[in-house]
């Protein structure tokens, strides 16, 4: 599989409102499927599908071996999805600051013309 | 010198496929309208020192259309256009925007100029596409420059689950 179609894992599987909530909770510290299930109107074999979904994205991962195999958030990967969207408003940042250049420029006389036009 | 800056503020709605962008600026609300209405004053900010943009069409009226295309070094390297849906002098601009590169997607982009005080202006975009994972994409796409990384990363924690 390709970068790019992980990168899409992640974000598809982010889509869905319900397995927002999963690392939501998540966040807060390791739960088995049972607890997580708990909130949720829903049954421990629906949030296991949501789980293995967060977990085929790399966003979850579960140990083999424990009993309780409780999931963990690969909270790594939330990071980077978080340095994503800072790039994109780093990127309009810049895009701003360079037109608060060209406001500083624009003096009262060619906005005169520019309204008139 | 302003000390007064506020740095963009990005909003990626996690229910809805919306971006919102707000920001300051130290100017008042018709100059900054026109910086966005204006083709020659437009095409002083909207690329990077690098990127050349070209108007081909620019008709900023209620109903009107408008289409430019960025050149690096004369090289054509994206063609974008739409419609200005609304244009209220000052107030409010509603516009759509397709890359030609991806020619079945628009954003629906509305902005509204807020005046305050001391002849300042506040921007709120909110841009509206068809998709969460359109959505997410295109604030994918702000990493040109540290794409790679960013994938090499992800690819080393990835791999680490397997």
């Amino acid at each position: 599989m390709s970068a790019e179609n992980r990168l899409n894992r992640v974000f598809a599987a982010l889509a869905d409102p319900t397995r927002r909530d999963i690392v939501a909770r998540l966040a807060d510290g390791d739960a088995t499927v049972g607890e997580l299930a708990v909130p949720h109107d829903m049954t421990v074999q629906a949030v296991s599908k949501h789980v293995h979904v967060l977990e085929q994205a790399g966003l979850v991962s579960r140990s083999r071996d424990a009993q309780r195999r409780p999931c963990h958030l690969e909270a790594e990967v939330f990071d980077l999805m978080t340095a994503w969207i800072e790039r994109y408003r780093r990127q309009a940042e810049e895009r701003f600051r360079r037109l608060d250049a060209v406001l500083e420029r624009m003096d009262e006389t060619t906005e005169q013309e520019g309204t008139a036009s | 010198m302003t000390l007064a800056r506020h740095e963009t503020e990005i909003v990626a709605d996690p229910d809805l496929p919306t971006i919102r962008i707000i920001r300051e600026f130290d100017a008042p609300p018709e100059r900054v309208f026109r910086a966005w209405t204006d083709p020659d004053v437009f095409t002083q900010w909207i690329g990077p020192r690098s990127i050349d943009t070209r108007i081909d069409a620019w008709d900023a009226r209620t109903g009107g259309c408008w289409r430019y295309t960025a050149l690096r070094d004369g090289e054509e390297q994206a063609s974008f256009f739409g419609s200005f849906h609304e244009v209220r002098p000052n107030e409010r601009l509603v516009q759509t925007f397709t890359w030609e590169g991806a020619p079945d997607g628009v954003s629906l982009e509305t902005m509204t100029f807020t005046e305050l005080e001391k002849g300042r202006t506040r921007i709120d975009a909110l841009s509206v596409v068809e998709s969460m994972e359109t959505r997410d994409a295109i604030l994918r796409s702000g990493m040109e420059v540290g794409v790679i990384e960013g994938y090499e990363k992800l690819d080393e924690l990835l791999a680490a689950e397997g």
